[in-house]
């Protein structure tokens, strides 16, 4: 609510304007009755033609008033409306996009996406709607009561009622709408679910013949959602009849009270009219209201998951004049005593974790799944910061940099091969902006995607979709370790990067790996133990635990964990 | 162009009709929503012929017909009476209609799934044919059927208007079907230019939502690059040119309303004027007061019903979109059923062996990928695949386990060809575990035991320690009784673990094993091959294996690449014939 207010604040005149033109058309609505009324007691009783055609005129009039008004009301209102939901996603995006990774892992992809789209999408209906119909509503509906009870003080009693009454049963079945249309929508989530989980198990179902179990518990949802909609319409069907009848009564009310009144001479047929008017104009505008009430609720809500994706604060201590990595010195890394653990997490992901990486020199790091290897490069770039120790880049610890700066000197691969839309160019220049084409062919050689690359239609050109879908997975890890390779950066992670590739492939970039002219320091995380067992330091982690660390041959005599790794792969390969 | 819009034309009767063949289950109730809208529309136009004549009674002072008067109120009572039953009737009655067929459609289609040839589920993505089942049939519910009820009774509600007003007073009948053209053509206009603002403005919001999937998505990717400021940059141009179509497009789309309502306030200016003129004319004879009452309180509805069926009528048009989509699923080619007098595989006479001749297979007809293959497997015989990736491994298992259907040539197990055994029976002769784990959403136990639902606790516990999962199973929240699904909380290691337990617990003749250990790290990998080795003791296996040393010992070695079988032989003799398999095998240990 309040982060909706502070964006409107861009739009005082607009929030202004739009109310206001729609206050003035609901008057102008108002004085329709009236009119017609007063051509009904004067010009027909009198038989003064020129009197009535200058109320149709006046009506004609009211109409083309209301029109303007109208517009301009929508006019401000789009443009308040549309006007605060841009600016909200471009904040919202900003902030999500500078957030680190512990926050990101916190909020999680698809909320973060849909706090984008649908939830932004959601307030800026509601405010278009709040601010055309918030006012225009109520006014009508009391406004109709007022005007009542100028032509007489009677019926104010019969319209206060009436409103009442109307308003009661509106919120009410609307309210109880609520809780049992996402009643419906959560069971219609489990046929969606049930529907997916069939397609992706296709092949299990069918080799365990189960066909006729899926088909049972499919039923079962979809019978239980059918019931779910049904019941709730039961309900919900209740609110036109409902509001019609009591209308209806309030016509019979005032025509009850008013054949008196008429008959006493205190009120004419045209006044008779215009009260019949007001009530049939209450109705209409207060299932307006009440869905306004609806669309404003919705808002509210999406505006707080919106305020709480913003008040996720970075939680990292950013320095924002750290100098920039001086790449002197012995050391490109050093772990110190280094613990991590996640937020919320129970126990440690990497514990008491302390080596030295020379520059220039190749690390390895190897252990089973949930070992703690990705966990522990991520602490290079300054990922997540450590919760014990300290980490040191070029003789430095990594918390005395610009995060910005730090990152610049580090090319990752990461484990999964993501690429961007748009072609293969523009991704390669991810890493570095300026590189020529020369440079981005020489990077593709050493990543072995040359070939593929100029076999495509375009070349560079080529066209990449989405998330890079239109490559294969070893073609798309391939892209994404030249897309590093092009960063020349001193310090290069290979996160498990070459798992799709076949093992001719993976011989020929590790051989490119170890020629690279630039000769950084290079960490790859492998399941392999072929990948690194060339590395001039291997690290082998179990548990978050550092279990070893040295050259491939001291490790077999002294590493149990890493002898079986090496077991488990070779047993039996080098006779 | 013109015989293009005709087939469209006669594309969509053709859903229309098969909307009908769902719609003739409820065909009495459906009759019966249409005469309880005609009489629902007639009684709405009744009343405010009554209060018309309530104030033809109540002239003036002394001049007022009471008893008259209260005739009409309990009259105007009763139809109200009537008319909260027929609303409600009406609205439950096409509920009713609209939720059954949703089901039906649903039913209807997830049973076909169930019988869909693997080459057909292949080929879409899941997310597809989900919303197909999902949102089409929602958005060909909402618009089909309730638009169908609103025009009815739109289209009811104008005819009667018209109706009532020509035996009113023809004149005033006229003036109002004369302006009927103008609301008409007013609406349609601005239904148009929105139609192309709204397209315009989904086409930049797809780009955006897209843009935000992927850089959101992919946050860590961006960081790790410090990809930020470009993409922001990024963002803030596809945001700018969403605000001005979104600007437009809202602004354009809330016109309807005031513009109708304009149209609508002249109409009723012309009825108030010709009425009025015609009452001081005739002096009441034609129209009294009462009269013009009435026949102004119509035209003060009278174009609301027009913006309705406009509004229908592209609903219906979208809604029909949605009906061909969900019919093409639900009758899509299902696979050929197994023939009524196919061989039922036994478990006894399963031994094992299997015959492959002469096979011939590709996906699509211009690819080619296997042909001319025959092999000869013998009972408890171990069979690798190997090669690189995407080279096709699987095909050879979508063939065995006929989720796909050979081109020409025949596979034959213990001497039945395949193609005439049933598929559950065939299927069940063999265990199969994925490099893709699936798990069903249920319990541990469910999944366990797909193969086999009337295993005993003390089966399902000896498969779980025989595949290294029951420590962990233990250490679940509810163990056994832990519900899990797609988003379990388990890893990709102890899912795998979980499907080899499955397998484990039913055991049959024959074993599919497809990357069964990618992703179990070596350690594990190296626990869990004594239950492996007990599982391949006297039972044939199909082994596909990304890790040479764990195929090694396998009797024959299908090498695969690109498709095709291009080695066969077993581990020696495919090393000394030194060809792809050889180089394949000599590059894992290349330092």
């Amino acid at each position: 609510m309040k982060t909706i207010l502070e964006f409107l604040k861009k739009y005082k005149l607009e929030c202004f304007m739009a109310p206001f033109f729609k206050l003035l058309e609901a008057c102008f609505d108002l004085l329709v009755p009236i009119v017609v009324k007063y051509i009904m007691d004067v010009g027909i009783k009198n038989g003064d033609t020129s009197y009535v055609i200058n109320g149709c005129l006046i009506l004609a009039a009211l109409g083309v008033i209301g029109l303007l008004c109208a517009l301009t009301a929508q006019y401000f209102s789009a443009k308040a409306a549309v006007g605060v939901a841009s600016a909200m996603r471009h904040k919202v995006f900003s902030h999500l996009q500078m957030l680190c990774y512990v926050e990101t892992d916190k909020l999680g992809k698809s909320s973060m996406i849909t706090r984008m789209t649908s939830d932004i999408n959601q307030v800026q209906t509601g405010v278009n709607m709040t601010l055309r119909l918030f006012l225009r509503s109520p006014v009508i509906v009391f406004g109709a009561m007022i005007m009542s009870a100028f032509i007489s003080p009677r019926y104010i009693a019969i319209f206060a009622i009436v409103i009442a009454v109307l308003a009661i049963i509106t919120f009410s079945i609307i309210l109880a709408g609520i809780p049992l249309y996402k009643n419906v929508q959560s069971k219609l989530d489990k046929v969606t679910g049930k529907t997916r989980q069939t397609l992706q198990g296709v092949r299990v179902v069918r080799a365990f013949n189960r066909e006729n179990d899926e088909i049972a518990e499919f039923s079962k949802a979809n019978n239980e959602h059918t019931d779910a909609q049904n019941f709730t319409g039961r309900i919900t069907a209740l609110l036109n009849p409902l509001t019609a009848v009591v209308i209806n009564i309030g016509i019979i009310a005032i025509l009850h009270v008013s054949s008196a009144q008429i008959n006493a001479g205190e009120m004419s047929q045209g006044d008779l009219f215009a009260l019949y008017n007001y009530m049939s104009q209450i109705l209409v505008e207060l299932v307006k209201l009440a869905n306004t009430v609806l669309i404003i609720v919705k808002a509210v809500a999406c505006s707080h998951r919106i305020e709480a994706a913003m008040n996720v604060q970075t939680g990292m201590n950013q320095i924002k004049d750290g100098t920039k990595p001086e790449y002197d010195g012995e050391y490109a890394v050093e772990y110190d005593n280094v613990s991590l653990t996640y937020e919320g997490a129970g126990a440690p992901s990497l514990e008491g974790i302390s080596f030295k990486v020379k520059k220039g020199s190749v690390v390895g790091i190897i252990g089973g799944t949930g070992s703690g290897k990705t966990s522990l490069v991520n602490l290079i770039p300054r990922f997540y910061d450590v919760t014990e120790g300290q980490v040191k880049v070029f003789g430095k610890d990594v918390r005395g940099y610009e995060p910005m700066q730090l990152r610049d000197s580090i090319a990752i691969v990461p484990q999964k091969a993501v690429l961007f839309k748009g072609t293969v160019r523009k991704n390669l220049l991810w890493g570095r902006k300026d590189a020529t084409d020369d440079q981005l062919w020489e990077a593709l050689e050493g990543a072995q995607g040359r070939d593929f690359v100029m076999q495509k239609e375009g070349g560079l050109d080529a066209p990449v979709e989405q998330f890079g879908r239109n490559f294969s997975g070893g073609q798309r890890q391939r892209l994404t370790i030249a897309r590093a390779l092009v960063r020349k950066a001193p310090i290069l992670i290979l996160d498990d990067s070459a798992s799709a590739l076949d093992f001719a492939t993976e011989a020929k970039l590790r051989h490119a790996l170890r020629t690279l002219d630039y000769d950084p320091t290079v960490f790859i995380i492998s399941q392999r133990t072929s990948s690194i067992s060339h590395a001039d330091l291997i690290i082998v982690l179990d548990e978050g635990r550092a279990v070893g660390i040295g050259d491939h041959e001291s490790l077999l005599d002294s590493c149990s964990v890493y002898r079986e790794i090496y077991d488990s792969q070779f047993k039996g390969g080098e006779q | 162009m013109a015989k293009n819009k005709k087939s469209v034309e006669g594309a969509s009767l053709k859903t229309a009709a098969k909307v009908l063949r769902y719609l003739q289950k409820y065909r009495i109730l459906f009759a019966l929503t249409v005469i309880m809208n005609v009489a629902l529309v007639a009684e709405t136009l009744y009343i405010p012929i009554l209060v018309g004549r309530a104030i033809d009674l109540a002239v003036g002072k002394g001049n007022v017909d009471f008893e008259g008067i209260f005739k009409i109120l309990v009259a105007i009572g009763m139809i109200a009476a009537i008319d909260v039953l027929l609303q409600w009737l009406i609205n439950v009655a096409n509920n009713r209609i609209a939720f059954g067929i949703v089901r039906r459609l649903r039913r209807d289609a997830f049973n076909k799934i169930q019988t869909l040839p693997l080459s057909y589920i292949d080929s879409r993505p899941v997310g597809d044919t989900v919303s197909r089942v999902v949102a089409d049939v929602d958005q060909f519910c909402d618009g089909l059927l309730m638009g169908f009820s609103r025009f009815l009774t739109g289209a009811l509600t104008i005819i009667g208007t018209l109706a009532l007003m020509f035996t009113m007073n023809p004149i005033i009948a006229a003036v109002v079907v004369v302006s009927t053209p103008l609301s008409l053509f007013v609406a349609g206009f601005i239904a148009k230019s929105t139609h192309t603002l709204f397209k315009k403005q989904a086409e930049v919001r797809a780009e955006q939502t897209s843009f935000i999937d992927e850089m959101l998505g992919e946050s860590k990717t961006v960081a790790a690059f410090s990809h930020e400021d470009e993409s922001i940059c990024e963002f803030d141009e596809i945001n700018e040119r969403y605000k001005n179509c979104s600007q437009k497009a809202v602004f354009y789309s809330s016109l309807v309303n005031p513009c109708t309502r304009f149209v609508n306030n002249l109409v009723y200016a012309g009825v108030a004027l010709s009425g009025a003129l015609i009452c001081i004319s005739t002096g009441g004879a034609a129209l009294s007061v009462g009269t013009l009452t009435t026949l102004l309180n119509y035209a003060n509805q009278y174009t609301k019903p027009f913006n309705e069926i406009s509004g229908v009528i592209a609903e219906l048009q979208n809604a029909l979109a949605c009906a061909a989509r969900v019919f093409e699923l639900i009758e899509a080619q299902p696979q050929t059923p197994d023939a009524p007098d196919a061989h039922v595989l036994t478990r006894e006479e399963t031994d094992g062996r299997v015959n492959i001749e002469n096979v011939e297979f590709s996906y699509t007809p211009d690819r080619e990928l296997i042909k001319d293959f025959s092999l000869s497997i013998e009972h408890g015989q171990r069979v690798a695949i190997v090669g690189p990736t995407g080279c096709g491994k699987t095909t050879v298992i979508n063939l065995l386990m006929r989720f796909y259907d050979v081109d020409s040539g025949r596979i034959e197990v213990s001497g039945h060809d395949i193609s005439n055994v049933t598929r559950a029976s065939l299927r069940s002769s063999y265990g199969m575990v994925l490099q893709e784990t699936w798990l069903k959403e249920g319990t541990v136990r469910d999944n366990i035991t797909m193969g086999k639902p009337d295993a005993t606790d003390e089966e399902v516990i000896a498969a779980a320690k025989s595949a290294h999962a029951h420590s962990f199973i233990r250490q679940l929240p509810q163990g056994y009784d832990t519900v899990i699904g797609e988003d379990a909380m388990l890893s990709q290691g102890q899912k795998q673990l979980l499907c080899i337990a499955r397998v484990l617990l039913c055991l049959p003749p024959m074993l599919i094993l497809d990357e069964a250990t990618s992703s179990i790290d070596t350690r594990t990998e190296m626990k869990i091959q004594n239950a492996f080795a007990f599982m391949m003791k006297g039972r044939t296996s199909f082994i596909v294996a990304h890790r040479l040393s764990t195929i090694k010992e396998a009797d024959v070695i299908l090498v695969m690449d690109n498709g095709r079988i291009v080695e066969k032989g077993d581990h020696e003799t495919l090393l000394k014939n030194g060809g792809f398999y050889t180089r394949l095998w000599n590059s894992q240990f290349e330092r």
